[in-house]
């Protein structure tokens, strides 16, 4: 890997830009928590599949950010598989949405690839991977 | 709400997020400069809680859901103290990033509150 040599003289380098991406993690987790509670509440029989949906993704962001700040193989493991199914969500309901616009006519965090996000659900499960395989 | 504090409130937070990326990707840890732009986001925030909150009472409605709204706002509030709080323990350079991203966020909140104030429901 290229980086290899630039990782060695700066490691702490690294763990910053780590912990900004934890951040956009921890915000994107607050926004779809936030998001999908107010959808609970107050409309959840006008569309229960996109609701639960966004219910389950708020879950799993708040479990990836835990997951890059707690050490050890087992919680990096647990950050890849919440990683990958983020990464897996995004894609399919993104598809899903363009696809079968009805089923998510009240869109999720998910919709159109993030879009209602800046498609920052996109991006970041793409650089928390690359952040993963760089700490191993 | 009011419409033109809103605004402002947004120029500002986009303003004071691009300034505390761009410094914290030169290098600079947080400085009184960084955190005062943190701080000002701040204040805007506090002073649109309390105008939320007086806006009915001058006939100043929310056509949108105020349960959304105020979950928004809410979360918005504690953004920019998480933020500052981590300036204050960790002195480097991402923290600085870090208090961008967290007026960024900001910015784009006020923006959709501003959506569920006078947009939504119409």
């Amino acid at each position: 890997m290229a980086h290899d040599t630039l990782v060695k003289p700066a490691p702490t380098r690294a763990r910053g830009i780590g912990r900004v991406l934890i951040v956009v993690y921890a915000i994107l987790a607050l926004a779809a928590t936030g998001r999908s509670v107010y959808e609970i509440i107050a409309k959840f029989d006008q569309a229960p599949f996109a609701y639960t949906l966004s219910a389950i993704a708020a879950v799993v962001y708040i479990v990836a950010t835990v997951a890059l700040i707690a050490p050890g193989p087992v919680w990096y493991r647990v950050a890849w598989v919440t990683i990958s199914f983020e990464l897996v969500g995004v894609l399919t309901v993104g598809t899903l949405s363009l696809f079968l616009p009805d089923l998510f006519a009240k869109a999720s965090v998910w919709s159109w690839y993030g879009m209602g996000y800046l498609f920052i659900p996109l991006v970041l499960p793409v650089l928390g991977m690359l952040w993963l395989r760089r700490t191993r | 709400m009011i419409e033109w504090f809103t605004i402002v409130q947004v120029v500002v937070a986009v303003a004071a997020g691009l300034l505390c990326v761009v410094l914290g990707l030169a290098g600079r840890v947080p400085n009184d400069l960084t955190m005062g732009a943190t701080a000002l986001v701040e204040l805007l925030l506090i002073v649109q809680l309390v105008v939320a909150i007086a806006s009915p009472a001058f006939g100043n409605e929310a056509r949108g859901s105020l349960l959304e709204f105020y979950i928004y706002l809410i979360s918005a509030v504690l953004l920019p103290i998480g933020g500052g709080f981590w300036a204050l323990i960790e002195r480097s350079r991402w923290s600085t990033v870090i208090l961008g991203a967290v007026c960024l966020a900001v910015a784009v909140m006020v923006y959709r509150m501003n959506v569920i104030w006078f947009v939504q429901g119409t």
